[in-house]
Order: structure tokens, then C-alpha cells, then sequence
């Protein structure tokens, strides 16, 4: 990364198909380096594909560049491998394999912080050998995040991560993503607005595939949140 | 009561071939969606190469000797299989049917080749003599052959059982086999655990090759031998469901008893020698309409 | 075209796409407007170039004509016996192969067993001809009643596994059969030795020397027939259903149709051609053998001509048959000459297995070409569908 790359992620004019609908129709997307950014959006505007065409999980046409390299068109374990953690909307951890097995799986060679996501998420050393089919659905999410902290990376994606969640995993969600926020980028999809409000520095709004507002989220008014998600306050 | 003894233990011997078999198949499809069926080759190649090896060396006879056959038919089903891998499935990848088409062609091509290598008539490999040997058991004489089956394919599960559960990439196979696209996004680059899972598969085919052919063929080495074994290898695997290696494991022993079983009681007389062979299929037909996953296969 | 191989894009796109243009269609059927007519009901020019074509193959027998070089036969007359037999091979096959292309190009249900049906067809026809000296039209009666049978009985257990269970299904069946078929019971299939027709009670012109021509006649009309079943079959609202089981049952279901009975209706109507198939193919070639017509490897051959002339589309499945047997037969032919011993070995010996050859011809177009011929074809000429 250069010393001009501010951005962590800088994405122009991103188009993608899904089965014949155009889910995005010209994604400009910049997320600077530092903070939280979040992707907020009605449900089917296109902000979970965003991410997977960034990461390359989705074919898209459209320039991108992620931590300072163009990856139009690069394997996922490629683009991957230049320091993103995912952390997606399904959690999508390995039912088959156990806590400790999912967590080996993320490890990349180097010395893996074992310690600090223990330290973050304790239930996850209690539950080493359990398998991870059978937590909860907040236990499975700090699954999926504790795996992506592992090793120190300086972008995030994270897809919807307190969707379903008990409160009580809510608020420990949000918190760990506030201490490891310190210290990287995080691209945050989030439908729930009071989470936006307290995590995120800059906010960018979907609407029909491409974005329609982006700025700070100091300046995202009630007035802007009714217009252009339809909901009114805190999810 | 020691004939029936002996019967189990030629039935235990048949499932471990098809185990051998089954295993790689089960390996391949879970991970990569693809039904291989260039996997008969990888068996007749096996053969083959041991019989090549075999008919140059005068020492094939001694133990030391067909192990090192048994490596080589290994080592050539791994290799062939590896290439079928990088040649003809990474260009499709994306297109499963495709790919499970190309298979369908290699093999059709590959065993036609052989034909005009080798013609369709039988060659012979020397079988040694500690093989077609007897121990007793009782009352009962029990053919080498068949412990040694038995004992490789027990060696080959627990192998397979350590490699998946010890090993990073055991682990990677397990994974992928639930969802390729997340570990492609942990920055693992699964198209090497596809190479992989084709070399084991076809190391392990090869293995069954030979032992096919000197177990239970009498040394005999022909084109469409490989053909004849994948369907009941694909039976096992169905019947024990797809994408699970311990569903593979119990049904070969099923299928392998059964077939054995239902030969030896009752296929004596005309008209039912392939008594033993249908019943195998009805066993299948069973399972499925019981559990269309098949006994412990994963829903869909 | 076909989705079930695939083009540039992701299996999971196409996957939409079809299901949309399927259910679409469906759906403006279902609503009474009338036919929307596919893309592959072909235009003008198709009706007159396929009327030609079958015009030019109905006078062929008539046709004494020296070609050198290409025909089949032993002999180099266009209306030879030789060549109009092998013509026949082609025209039954093809038919087969247009019916298989209905169940897996069509409904996407990949069956590796159909050649149970074609068996079926041979092998009862023979034994009610041969061993129990029944007339033709009632045999043929017999035969079909019980390949229909067979199928609905079959299909619905087969029916019960999704994708690739099925196919294994199905292939265990047909092996199953194979098997019944050598065990020779109450000598009804002479066994590995095979079963030789009796002509005793079989119409004259159905036997002797004339008897070429009549029968190469027997096969087109088959043939013709076969395609026409398939056509009527995928062009009508059923057709339309089977396109959108074949793109997904799920959504099939969400328009309130049960995919189980289009499925197996089918399968039933794929069968049942195979079967009338493996009759006109014994009567045209006079004997059953097990590996002829049993056999996993005629399966994968049939499976192999409908994908080398492109899966759902059905002329694709004819023509690819055509090329298929047409090609093998011609391989044998010369590999049967005696000029051929003297070529080289790395020469001979792939030509003397046809399989060889046709099975990397079937790998290349799968790698190069999926679509097949027919998908060639419309790359050459876009206008034409």
C-alpha cells in the first residue's frame, strides 16, 4: 500500500448479474482506511453481493482495488490473502468440524493470536472440541469472527453480524467489533441503524443497486434514514 | 458354523476392494460435486501396471516383492489420476454435469485404448504362491487372499480416518466438503485439495486393481475389469451415502456380505448365478426408498 | 444452450436464468396464450431443410450410386445392403437417443439406465418371437406393455433419489438387468451366447434378402416417429413443465404443479420409445447378445451421442447418433480391410477402437464445444434459430 492509498477499498462502476436481474448497476464505493464503514440498504439492494464481488466470491464487472492492488478478476484465496477477513452473512461456519478445527482452518502460518480471541470470546475456548453444528447462533457468530481475528488483517467484511441474535450476543457483537476496529478498516453491511450509529465513522446507503447517499454518519438524519431504508429509529 | 465363518471372511475381503474404491469416489464427490467415472480406469491401470511390473521382476513372488507391486499399481493410479485432475476437470470447474461427463469420456477412450494395446483376452499375473495359500481356521481353510484384502482395506480406512481428522488438509477436505466457497475465502486455495483428493482416490483405486486381480480373479488382468467393479463401488457408495466415508465403509461390508452370502446359499442352481449381483441392487433399491440419502449420507 | 452444461457463466446464474425464462413461459401457457414458441421449434427453413433431408433418405434404397471412400459397407453402393443396414443402426439409434433427450434434456434427470428399456424391447420381442412363437404385432404388443411396466414400476422407485442418486439408481437397475439377462432363465435369453430371432412367424417382407429395404424403411419410420413423440412431447405445456423441472423442482412446486408425475411421465414416455427401439433394432439386426444391447457401455454410448450432438435440443440427439454410429461402423469397416495391418502401430492401434477415437472426440467437445454439434451449428448460424 502506498502512502497515497488512503483507501482501503476504492470500487467504480461495479455491475453484477444474478440469474438475469442486475443486482448492482454501478457500485462507486470508497472506504477509507480506519474506522467502521457501513453499508446500509433495504433488504435486496445488492449489499451482501457487494461484498462478494469484492472479495471475488461474485462476478462483476468494474474496476476494484482492495488494499492498494487491483483484483478484478483474481481467485478468492488470492484477494483474500492480502490481509481481508470475511465474516459473512450466514456465519457460515463448518458444522462438521469443531470449534478448534474451524479456528485451525483460519490460521494462515504465522503465529496465530490464539490468545485474543480466546481473550474476546471465552466460550469458544470452553467449547474447543465441541462441534460447531451444534452452538447457538451467537455462539456460531463469535465463531465466525473470533476465526477472522486469528491473525492480525487490516480490512474486514462483515456481513450483517447481529442479524438473529439475542440481545445479549448483540451487544458483545458490537462490542468486540468496536476494540478490533481500533486498530483496522471494517466494511460493516448492517440493517439495524442504532448499531450504525454507534459503530460507524462513514455511512454509504444502497438503494436499486447502486449507492445513494455517502458521508459521515453524523450527518445521516431520521429524515434520511425514512427515506431511503423505510424504517423509522433503532431496528 | 466355520464355513459360515469362512463365507463372512470372503465377503469381509470383497467389501474391503470395494471399499477401496468407494472411499475415493466418496472423497471426490464430496468435495468437488464431480461422479467419477474415469475411477474404473484408475483401477485397470493399477492392475495393469502391476502386472507390467510384475512379469519383469522374478522376484514378484516374495512378499518384499508384491508390496512393491502394490506401490507401483498405487503410485500409477495416484499419478493418472492426477493428471485427470489438472487436464480435464480444472478446465471445468463450474460445470459439475461436465465434468462428471468428461469422466464418462476418459473412460470410454481409456478402455478402448487398452483394448487395441492389450486386446480384450485376459493377461495373467503371477500370482505368489504365499497368496493362493490357506490357513486354517478351524476347520476351515481360508485363502490368503483374502486377509490380505481385508487387512488393506482396514489400513487404507484407518489411513483415510487419521489424514482427515489429523491433518490440515483433512481438515480442508472436510470443510470444502461443506462449503468450498468459504474456505476459498479464508485464503485457502482449495484447487489443490482437488488435485488431492483425485491422487488419493486414485492411489487407492489402483491398490484395488491389483488386489482384484489377484484376490479374487485368479491373476487375471483384463481392459474391462475396471468397468465391472465401479458399478457396485458406485452401489456402495450410494447405499452408504454420497459424501460420507464412513457410509462408504459400511456399506462395502454390507454389500460385500451380501453379495457373498446370497452366492453362496442360494446361486447353485441354474438361472440364479447372478443371484448374488441382483441382490445387491435390491439392497440398494431398499435403502433408498427407506432413506433416499442412503444410510448416512448428507440431505442432498 | 443446455444448461446442464454450462457456458461462461456460474452454474448457480444460469440456474436463475433458465428457471426464469422457464417459469415464464409456463407461466403465459398456463394462462391460455396460446403457444410461445421456443427458440428450438426452428423456423421455416428448418421444417424444409429437415422435409428435404428425410425426402432424400426415404428414396435412398432406390438410389444405385458408386461413392468411393465414404459409406459404411462393405460394398461402395449408395443403396447396398451394407450401407442401408448401418443407415438402419443410425436411424434406431438416433431415435433412441432423440427419446433419451427428452428425460435428460429436457426434464434435467440424468438416467444412466435407460438401456434397460432398449434391452427390454430386444430381448422380449425375441423370446416371444423365437421361444414361444408368437406373431409379430401380438409380440410387439407384449413387448411394449411390459416395457411400460417396467418403467412406471422402475421410474417410481428411481424416482424417489434426486440427481445423482438417481442416476445411480438407474444404472444399477439397468446392470441388474444385464445380469437377469445372463443368468439365462428358463432359457428365455440364450445367456452370454445370445438369442438368435426366428423369422418363422414373421411377415415376408420383414425377411430375406428383400428384406433390407423394408426394414431400413422400419427405421426411419421409427426414427421419425421417435422425434415426433419428442417434439409433441416438449413443444406441449407438459414440455414446458419438464423445462421447468429441469431448471428447478423447487420453483416448480411454488406454481403449485407436483414435479413427481411430469417426471415420471417422462421417463415412462423416453422408456417406451427406447423400447420400441430395441424391437426395430432386432428385427433389423436379427439377434440379441447381452453386451450388444445390455450393457452399461450402450448406455454411455447413447448418453455420449445425445451430448455430442447437444442435450436439449433435440435434432441435436439425431444427428449425434447418426455420427456416433455412423463413424463407429465406418471405424470397423476399415479397420477390417487388409491394407490396415500395415499401418503403423501408433496408428492402428487407436483405429482399430472406435471407442478410443469417439471418446476423445466426445472429451474435446466436451472441454471445447459443450453444446455439441447442434450448439456449433448455431454458432455458425445465428439466423437460423
Amino acid at each position: 500500500m502506498t502512502c497515497a492509498d488512503t483507501l482501503a477499498i476504492e470500487a467504480a462502476g461495479l455491475r453484477a448479474d444474478i440469474g438475469g436481474s442486475h443486482i448492482l448497476q454501478g457500485v462507486d464505493l470508497q472506504v477509507p482506511v480506519g474506522g467502521v464503514t457501513a453499508l446500509l440498504g433495504r433488504n435486496g439492494v445488492g449489499k451482501t453481493t457487494t461484498l462478494r464481488a469484492l472479495l471475488g466470491l461474485q462476478p462483476a464487472s468494474g474496476t476494484i482495488r482492495v488494499l492498494g492492488h487491483d483484483v478484478a478478476g483474481w481467485p478468492v484465496h488470492r484477494i483474500v490473502r492480502l490481509g481481508i477477513g470475511y465474516v459473512p452473512e450466514d456465519r457460515d461456519v463448518f458444522t462438521r468440524l469443531t470449534v478448534r478445527e474451524n479456528l485451525r482452518l483460519a490460521e494462515t502460518g504465522r503465529q496465530a493470536r490464539y490468545e485474543q480471541v480466546y481473550d474476546l470470546f471465552p466460550e469458544l475456548q470452553q467449547r474447543s472440541g465441541q462441534l460447531a453444528g451444534t452452538l447457538s447462533g451467537g455462539q456460531q457468530q463469535m465463531l465466525a469472527i473470533g476465526r477472522v481475528l486469528l491473525h492480525e488483517r487490516p480490512l474486514l467484511l462483515v456481513d450483517e453480524p447481529t442479524k438473529g441474535l439475542a440481545p445479549l450476543y448483540v451487544s458483545e457483537v458490537i462490542d468486540a467489533l468496536e476494540r478490533i476496529a481500533a486498530t483496522c478498516t471494517i466494511l460493516l453491511v448492517e440493517q439495524n441503524v442504532h448499531v450504525v450509529r454507534k459503530l460507524a465513522r462513514q455511512v454509504v446507503v444502497l438503494d436499486h443497486g447502486s449507492v445513494v447517499h455517502s458521508g459521515p454518519v453524523g450527518e445521516l438524519t431520521e429524515h434520511d434514514v425514512r427515506r431511503l431504508l423505510g424504517v423509522s429509529g433503532p431496528a | 458354523m466355520s464355513t459360515f465363518v469362512a463365507i463372512t471372511i470372503s465377503g469381509l475381503a470383497l467389501g474391503s476392494v470395494y471399499f477401496l474404491i468407494a472411499s475415493g469416489l466418496s472423497l471426490i464427490y464430496g468435495l468437488m460435486d464431480v461422479l467419477n467415472f474415469a475411477h474404473g480406469i484408475f483401477l485397470t491401470l493399477g492392475a495393469y501396471a502391476g502386472f507390467d511390473l510384475a512379469s519383469r521382476m522374478s522376484a514378484a513372488a516374495d512378499p518384499a516383492g508384491f508390496l512393491l507391486t502394490a506401490a507401483v499399481a498405487a503410485a500409477c493410479g495416484a499419478v493418472i489420476a492426477a493428471m485427470t485432475e489438472l487436464v480435464l476437470i480444472r478446465p471445468l470447474y463450474g460445470r459439475p454435469v461436465s465434468q462428471i461427463l468428461v469422466t464418462i469420456g476418459l473412460d470410454v477412450a481409456l478402455v478402448g485404448l487398452l483394448l487395441g494395446i492389450y486386446g480384450s483376452n485376459a493377461r495373467v499375473i503371477t500370482v505368489p504362491a504365499w497368496l493362493t495359500g490357506v490357513t486354517s481356521l478351524g476347520s476351515e481353510r481360508i485363502p490368503n487372499g483374502d486377509f490380505v484384502a481385508l487387512g488393506t482395506g482396514a489400513a487404507v480406512l484407518a489411513a483415510l480416518g487419521w489424514f482427515l481428522r489429523r491433518t490440515r488438509y483433512g481438515i480442508i477436505i472436510r470443510a470444502g466438503a461443506e462449503n468450498r466457497d468459504m474456505v476459498r475465502a479464508l485464503g485457502i486455495n482449495v484447487g489443490r485439495a482437488f488435485t488431492l483428493v483425485f491422487t488419493i482416490g486414485g492411489a487407492a483405486a489402483g491398490l484395488a486393481g491389483l488386489l482384484n486381480s489377484v484376490v479374487f480373479n485368479g491373476g487375471l488382468v483384463d481392459p474391462s475389469q475396471g468397468d465391472q467393479l465401479l458399478i457396485f463401488a458406485f452401489i456402495v457408495v450410494v447405499i452408504g451415502g454420497l459424501g460420507s466415508l464412513a457410509g462408504s465403509a459400511v456399506a462395502a461390508v454390507l454389500v460385500g456380505l451380501v453379495q457373498v452370502y446370497v452366492s453362496f446359499y442360494a446361486g447353485t442352481s441354474a438361472g440364479l448365478a447372478q443371484l448374488g449381483n441382483v441382490s445387491v441392487v435390491l439392497v440398494l433399491a431398499i435403502v433408498l426408498l427407506a432413506r433416499p440419502g442412503g444410510l448416512l449420507g448428507r440431505t442432498a | 444452450m443446455s444448461s446442464l452444461l454450462g457456458s461462461d457463466q456460474p452454474a448457480a446464474e444460469r440456474h436463475e436464468a433458465g428457471t426464469r425464462a422457464a417459469l415464464a413461459r409456463l407461466g403465459r401457457r398456463l394462462a391460455g396464450a396460446g403457444p410461445a414458441g421456443t427458440r428450438r421449434g426452428g423456423g421455416r427453413i428448418g421444417v424444409i431443410v429437415t422435409g428435404c433431408v428425410l425426402a432424400i433418405l426415404a428414396v435412398l434404397p432406390l438410389v444405385t450410386l458408386q461413392i468411393p471412400w465414404i459409406l459404411p459397407g462393405p460394398v461402395d453402393v449408395l443403396n447396398s445392403a451394407g450401407t442401408l443396414e448401418v443407415l438402419g443402426l443410425c436411424f434406431v439409434f438416433a431415435g433412441v437417443a432423440a427419446g433419451f433427450d427428452l428425460l435428460i434434456g429436457f426434464t434435467g434427470l440424468l438416467s444412466f439406465g435407460q438401456v434397460l428399456y432398449f434391452a427390454t424391447g430386444v430381448y422380449v420381442l425375441d423370446a416371444a418371437l423365437s421361444v414361444w412363437h408368437w406373431a409379430l404385432l401380438p409380440a410387439a404388443a407384449l413387448t411394449m406393455a411390459v416395457g411400460g411396466v417396467l418403467a412406471v414400476l422402475l421410474g417410481s422407485i428411481s424416482l424417489k433419489a434426486r440427481g445423482i442418486a438417481f442416476a445411480m439408481v438407474t444404472l444399477a437397475f439397468a446392470q441388474a438387468g444385464y445380469y437377469l439377462i445372463e443368468d439365462n432363465p428358463h432359457g428365455l435369453t440364450g445367456g452370454d451366447s445370445g438369442l438368435v430371432m426366428s423369422t418363422s412367424r414373421l411377415p415376408a417382407f420383414l425377411v430375406g434378402v428383400a428384406s433390407t429395404r423394408s426394414l431400413y424403411w422400419l427405421t426411419l419410420a421409427f426414427l421419425v416417429a421417435a422425434y415426433g413423440i419428442t417434439w409433441l412431447a416438449t413443444e406441449s405445456v407438459t414440455g414446458q413443465v419438464f423445462l421447468a423441472i429441469r431448471e428447478s423442482e423447487r420453483r416448480t412446486e411454488v406454481l403449485g404443479l407436483r414435479p413427481f408425475p411430469f417426471k415420471l411421465a417422462s421417463f415412462v414416455i423416453s422408456s417406451l420409445i427406447a423400447t420400441a427401439g430395441g424391437m426395430v433394432y432386432l428385427l433389423l439386426v436379427g439377434t440379441a447378445a447381452p453386451d450388444a444391447v445390455a450393457s452399461t457401455t450402450v448406455t454411455v454410448s447413447i448418453l455420449v451421442m445425445v451430448v455430442l450432438g447437444g442435450l436439449g435440443t433435440r435434432w441435436g440427439a439425431v444427428i449425434g447418433a447418426i455420427v456416433y454410429v455412423y463413424l463407429q461402423q465406418y471405424l470397423l469397416k476399415i479397420a477390417a480391410e487388409p491394407s490396415f495391418a500395415t499401418l503403423p502401430a501408433v496408428l492402428r492401434v487407436p483405429l482399430s477402437q472406435p471407442d478410443f477415437l469417439l471418446g476423445a472426440i466426445f472429451i474435446a467437445f466436451i472441454l471445447f464445444a459443450p453444446g455439441g454439434i447442434a450448439g456449433l451449428a448455431r454458432r455458425w448460424w445465428p439466423a437460423r434459430s
